[in-house]
């Protein structure tokens, strides 16, 4: 969860566990905003940086997977990436992905530097999970190394945590 | 290791599919997709690890079939499972892995003759929901272990995050089992 400056990411770090988290309002498809403050109970976000790479269908895959332990407990997925809100549709489309994607697009990684994870030097979000309250404060957080995809068992235990 | 590798979350017990002695120094569990590219190509691997390591290396095979990306990854596991009721689970696990190319539903019962299963008992466990069932307990002790794509294995219990080539993965279990 350490962030060095020799990682590219230029913000404070990313955000502890116990802030309210930022409210946002991002394109989920042509016309379709998803609101923060209008969902009800946990929310997972799922900052990844690229569509299409193969690491982030990896761990989409995965979360994908898990949508039904989430679920279970009443959590919301919610991937987000820098990506235009027109190559999330494809690859959303490409990859059966069920939860919403995200597209932190303009201005440009608004939300990720809201949470304290952008990467200014590479223009993406660092690889990181943020698993949210009902109340929509900060539970867990998570920042993996940006090559190696973080699996689901971290988010899905700080979720059964809440209840 | 460092403290926070993801661990195995349900250990080794008499359910899994092994091949080796539980007294072997490695134990290597996969979680794979029959129709997973990469775990082809980390079929043959395995293989030639069981035979550099022979009776120090035991294997656990657990599924992980990412339905979304890869469609007949489920019924592939469930038919493998189905087949496995009869004893034959790793004749049935290898001949998957050899045929990815064809794993339509008909070739999937095909195989399942082929390595002398009873077709009919087949595809009764396939309708009654038990090896689904197995499928679903096999993919939620992966998410709950960490598995982060696929393949993913678990070296005596540590989720094994480098390269798996051969080379590779054949040194990092030499040097676990020096270090034993």
């Amino acid at each position: 969860m350490t962030i060095k400056p020799s990682d590219g990411l230029v913000s404070k770090g990313p955000l502890q566990p116990g802030t309210p988290a930022p409210d946002f309002s991002l394109l989920a498809a042509p016309g379709q905003k998803v609101t923060l403050s209008e969902l009800e109970g946990p929310v997972v976000l799922i900052f990844y940086p690229a569509d299409w790479s193969p690491v982030c269908s990896d761990e989409l895959s995965m979360f994908e997977s898990a949508n039904g332990l989430f679920a279970d407990r009443g959590a919301q997925l919610l991937g987000i990436a820098v990506d235009s809100v027109w190559s999330h549709v494809a690859f959303k489309s490409n990859r059966k992905l069920e939860f919403p994607l995200l597209a932190d697009f303009h201005p440009k990684g608004e939300v990720a530097r809201s949470y304290g994870v952008y990467r200014d030097e590479e223009g993406v979000t660092e690889r990181a999970l943020f698993v949210l309250s009902a109340e929509h404060e900060v539970a867990w957080c998570h920042v993996s190394p940006i090559g190696i995809s973080p699996g689901v068992d971290g988010a899905l235990r700080a979720v059964e945590a809440l209840s | 290791m460092s403290a926070d590798r993801p661990q195995l979350a349900v250990p080794v017990g008499p359910n899994d599919h092994v091949v080796g002695s539980d007294d072997a120094a490695i134990t290597l569990v996969e979680y794979g997709d029959y129709q997973c590219p990469y775990c082809g190509q980390a079929y043959a691997i395995v293989k030639e690890l069981q035979n550099v390591f022979d009776t120090s290396l035991r294997l656990v095979f657990r599924n992980m079939p990412l339905t979304n990306v890869h469609p007949q990854a489920e019924l592939a596991a469930e038919t493998a499972e189905a087949v496995a009721l009869q004893g034959k689970f790793w004749p049935m696990h290898d001949l998957l892995f050899e045929n990815q190319r064809d794993l339509s539903d008909a070739a999937l019962l095909r195989y399942a003759e082929e390595v002398g299963a009873d077709e009919k008992e087949v595809a009764s466990a396939l309708s009654q929901g038990a090896v689904s069932e197995r499928v679903r307990e096999d993919v939620e002790s992966g998410i709950r272990s960490g598995v982060n794509g696929t393949p993913t294995f678990f070296v005596n219990g540590d989720r094994y995050d480098a390269s798996w080539a051969l080379e590779l993965f054949q040194e990092f279990l030499q040097e676990v089992l020096d270090q034993l």
